[in-house]
Order: C-alpha cells, then structure tokens, then sequence
C-alpha cells in the first residue's frame, strides 16, 4: 500500500507522522519504504539518519542556442509559452529559470540552431535505516519548479509492504506530484482555525484526485473542536487524534522525536493503519 | 516606501500570527499576504472585501472531441503526461506549453485561458489587506505573488503609506522567490527544531542569493536551549541580527481561537516580546 501524508500547510506535524508510520510497520515486520516528496524542504533523513548508498542528481533539459545556425528569426520566442525566450538584438536569449522543458523551441527552430542540455535541479539520495528503505529528493536553493524532480523520485518506488510518502506541503502543483498514483492519503492537521482552514484547502484538492482519505489530527487538545465537526459534516474519517503534550514537542526540536512518538502513539499509529485497511479495501499480506 | 516580508522556510513556525501581531502594532501600511497557498491570515484579519478580481494566468490545452481524429501526434509532443485517453486534457498535469495546438494535424486542441484563483482587496481593523486564494491544484502561485505585492505597492504609493508587510511563503521555491525580489528586509521566523533551522539555513541562502537585509526572530525559545544557541552562532557568522526571542505561549492558539492577534488578546510574556522586537525593527531597518 502506498501511503502518502500531506498537509495543507507546514508544521502539522507530517514528516514526524511519516517517519512514526514507516517505523511502526518496519517494527511489525513489513518491508517499509519511506519516500520525501517535501524536495523542498527535505526533512525525513535529518531523523531518520539513513545511510546513503547512491546520489543521483536529477537534471531538466534546457536549450541551448547555436549562435552560428540561428539566423534570429524569432521563432523561439514566439512559440514559448512562458516567455522563457527573448529575442534581443537578433539573438535568443533564454532564461533558464522560467524553462519549462517543454521542448517547443528546439520542435519550432528551422534552422535546427537549438539543442538541449541538462541543468541540474537537485539530487535524489537512496539508502536504509534498519528495515526502512529511504528515498528523498532535494531540490537546489534557487530552484523554482521541484514537480520534475518529485516526478523523478516516485520513480524508485521500492519493492515493499508499504511505501510511506511524505509529500510537500500545501495545495499546487508539487503535492499533486507527490501523491500521483498512491493508494490513500492521509491529512494531517492541527485542531486550530489556522489548521482547519487548511485543512479544508487540502481536502478540496485531494477531492479532485479521487483517492481516499483520512484525516490525523496533531496535537489534539490544544485549540478547539473545528476539525472533528467539519470532519463529520464532511463524512470524512478522522483515523486518529493525537494529544498535544509539550514533552513531545521538546522532544521533536531536539530531534529524537520518532522513537518516543512509537511507543507513545502506538495505539493511535494502529487505529490509522487498519483505518487505511479499511478505505483502501488494501491490506498487506502477513509477514511470516 | 519599505517592504518588509516575513518568512520562514519550514510551516508552523507562527510566521503568520507573528505578521498578524506586527499588522496590528505597525501604522501607515499596507498588509499582504503572499502565502497563497494556504492563506491564514485573513482568519486573524476578518477582511471586509471591496474588490474582487480574478487571477487569470497561463493556458490550458482543451480537446475539441468532434475535431479529434485520434491520431495520438499531441502525446507525442506533450511532455507532461497530460493527455489521457481519448485525448482528454488533465489540466491538474498541464503546463500550458501549447505544443499540442500548435502541432496538432487537425486543429483539434485549442489553448484557453486559466483562472487559477481570486486576489482581493480588502478592508480590515488594521488598515487595507490584499489576499488571495488559488484554486485547488492550481500552479503559478509566483505569478500571484508579483502580482499581489505589485497591487500592494500601487495602493500604498496611492494612499501615501509607507510600508508594506508582507506574510510571505513558505519553501524556497517559486512562490517564496517572487515574495523576496526586490523587498528591503526579511524577517525570518523559525523555532529551535532540528527541521525548523535546517529550513532556516535554506531560506537565509535564498535571501543571500538577492543580498537582502536578513534578520532573525526565534518563536518559542525556550523549547531547547542548545538549538536556540546554534541559531545564535549561524546568524552571528552571517552577521544576521537576532531581532526577537519569543517564548512559547499557549495565547499564541488562544488567540487563535479568539480571532484575534496576540497583540490584541494578551498582555503575557509573547507579546510583550513581540511588541519588543517590532519597536526594534521599527528603530532599526524601518526607519
Ligand atoms: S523549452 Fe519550452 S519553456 Fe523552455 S525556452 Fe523552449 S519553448 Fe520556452
Ligand atoms: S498544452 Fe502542453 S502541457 Fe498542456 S496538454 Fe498540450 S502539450 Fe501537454
């Protein structure tokens, strides 16, 4: 089963929930595969301290102007739909930034003066802790669009039991990247008005995809009952409630927060994987 | 006219209670929020909306059925996974790039305008608010973002305000560079967790990267006192000053609850720190 947890906005508490669910299930003996999809802001290994085995960077293709063959026409330019090419003094000049990769100039070119060249966006890095298997993405600082690079790191779906995403947070393009293809997905949010407005955010993009959901309320206790009415208005199945204790909270900024979640949610980390079980009709085969 | 424009690199630090909190001690100003995504603020704000606009940006490929003769040459162009069977565009996956109409043999796709979201203006208790909201799976939230902090600056010069508060976004991605470009300073909010100052270091390399004035405000200090002093250190060999040390603070959500900023709703130990750092920013960068 693949889960992916998203928000829909930081700081709910969605890569802790990643890591306590990969963990969870590796202690129950399943083969677990914990993917950061949050390229962005790539915080799963800062806890869960894989080792890594292989780097692999992850470029775009970018084009490239001959400036022998171009004879200025200004086709290029016409045809980028992002205006990634300006065409100054009879010269393309193309930045690189705003590229999509969409391919068209170098399609459009009749003097055939544009070829591609890849840029590097990020890396992905591979590697295990234990019984979990690790798969992040990080997307360069400076780099605006992370969907390719998230694109590329679904690819390396492992062979597991059960493959936890832990996907951007928000409700654009790279969560719909992230998510792509998942068995269900789980939101996580907090018991606020902040976390609540999010959370309806979230829960009108998740809608579009058709995948099912549920919802894990974070620090349960702390603000007030929004969540759960809005929830239940919905239809919409809260797997489970987590209380808000500031022990944990000091925990998590040290960074030893995951083994202290397992043992401390062990129970609520249950409810959520047979809640998953239950919308999902998907249920792992036992682990001899 | 000064732009401040608040960020934080990882969510939940409390950027936007904290940009709630300065709205209602700053005068003379102009209040945007750039976190299109998930926008908060007007929560803490209760905007009374004038102006309501659509945000129309970029294309969207649509397949006309009675022209389409099934000939597959539009997959082959589109790079993005986009056409899906019987040559349905999936406008979640489409870019807009436009390679399909273009090359299409029997004109059967046509390019048309997306209207990924609503921006407004609006009035509050503190002054003129702009926000926005992006459809759901809607990109582009860098083009709303100019477009927001544009509107802001237009607004402010019309009414002779001279600052602009900007709640920015969060990552380090397209929309936070568009909340960054060309504003004087930036308040970076973050917490001492482990994942907190690891996304902090990413955002203060962005601000680096348009050499921009960057200054620190550490929310719920005293949560762990080593992190709190490794932040110390970073900034002191970036030369970035520490502006604020914000205690953790159940008012914070109380406030929340209420809505209200912390200013408004209590008098505790938060907000006097944060009435502190903002006379600080407003002796110093805001001058
Ligand atoms: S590849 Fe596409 S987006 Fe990039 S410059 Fe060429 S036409 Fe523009
Ligand atoms: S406009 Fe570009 S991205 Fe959209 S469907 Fe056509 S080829 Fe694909």
């Amino acid at each position: 089963m693949k889960i992916a947890v998203a928000s829909g906005k930081g700081g709910t508490g969605k890569t802790t929930l990643s890591l306590a669910l990969a963990g969870y299930l590796a202690n129950r003996g399943y083969r677990v595969s914990l993917m950061d999809c949050d390229v962005e802001e790539p915080n799963v290994n800062l806890f869960l301290k894989a080792n890594i085995r292989a780097v692999e960077q992850v470029s775009v293709p970018i084009p490239v102007v001959d400036g022998d063959k171009c004879t200025g026409c200004g086709l290029c330019e016409r045809i980028c739909a992002f205006n990634a090419i300006a065409v100054v003094s009879g010269k393309p000049l193309i930045f690189k930034d705003i590229c999509h990769s969409c391919g068209g100039c170098m399609l459009v070119c009749p003097e055939r003066a544009i070829r591609e060249v890849p840029k590097e966006i990020g890396d992905i890095e591979e590697g295990s802790a234990g019984a979990i298997s690790y798969i992040g993405g990080r997307l360069r600082v400076g780099e605006a669009i992370s969907p390719p690079l998230i694109g590329a790191v679904r690819k390396h779906y492992a062979d597991s039991h059960y493959t936890v995403i832990d996907a951007p947070p928000g409700t654009s393009c790279p969560v719909m990247a992230a998510v792509r293809g998942c068995d269900a997905i789980v939101l996580v949010t907090e018991p606020t008005p902040f976390g609540l407005n999010d959370l309806k955010l979230a829960v009108e993009t998740m809608k579009r995809l058709d995948y099912p959901l549920g919802v894990v309320i974070n620090r349960a206790g702390m603000g007030d009952d929004g969540v759960e009415r809005y929830c239940a208005e919905e239809g919409i199945s809260v797997l489970a409630s987590l209380a808000h204790s500031r022990e944990i909270a000091e925990k998590y900024a040290a960074g030893e927060v995951v083994e202290e979640f397992i043992r401390f949610f062990d129970g609520e980390l249950g409810e959520i994987v047979s809640g998953l079980e239950r919308l999902t009709g998907i249920r792992a085969v036992e682990v001899k | 006219m000064k732009e401040l424009v608040i960020i934080s690199g990882k969510g939940g630090t409390g950027k936007t209670s904290l940009t709630a909190s300065l709205a209602a001690l700053a005068g003379n100003k102009v209040v945007v929020d750039c976190d299109v995504d998930a926008a908060d603020l007007h929560i803490l704000m209760n905007p009374a909306i004038q102006k309501k606009e659509n945000f129309v940006a970029g294309k969207v490929a649509v397949n006309n059925s009675e022209m389409c003769l099934q000939c597959g040459d539009c997959v082959l162009y589109c790079r993005f996974d986009a056409i899906g069977d019987y040559y349905v565009v999936n406008p979640v996956s489409c870019e807009g790039c436009g390679l399909c109409e273009r090359f299409c043999p029997h004109e059967a796709m046509e390019m048309v305008s997306r209207t990924s979201g609503e921006w407004y203006l609006s009035d509050t208790r503190f002054g003129p608010l702009l926000h926005a909201r992006l459809f759901p799976a809607e990109g582009n939230s860098g083009k709303l973002v100019t477009l927001l902090r544009q509107e802001g600056r237009r607004l402010a010069e019309e009414k002779g305000l001279d600052l602009l508060l900007v709640d920015g976004s969060p990552g380090v991605g397209c929309p936070v560079i568009a909340s960054l470009a060309g504003a004087r300073a930036v308040l970076v909010v973050t917490e001492p967790t482990v994942s907190a100052v690891h996304d902090m270091k990413r955002v203060v390399d962005l601000a680096g990267h348009f050499r921009m004035k960057t200054l620190m405000c550490i929310n719920r200090c005293d949560l762990n006192r080593e992190n709190v002093k490794a932040i110390e250190e970073f900034c002191e060999s970036r030369s970035i000053p520490v502006l604020g040390k914000i205690p953790y603070d159940g008012d914070f959500t109380k406030s929340q609850v209420a809505g209200k900023t912390l200013i408004e709703y209590s008098d505790g130990e938060a907000a006097r720190a944060v009435r502190k750092m903002w006379e600080d920013l407003s002796r110093t960068v805001l001058h």
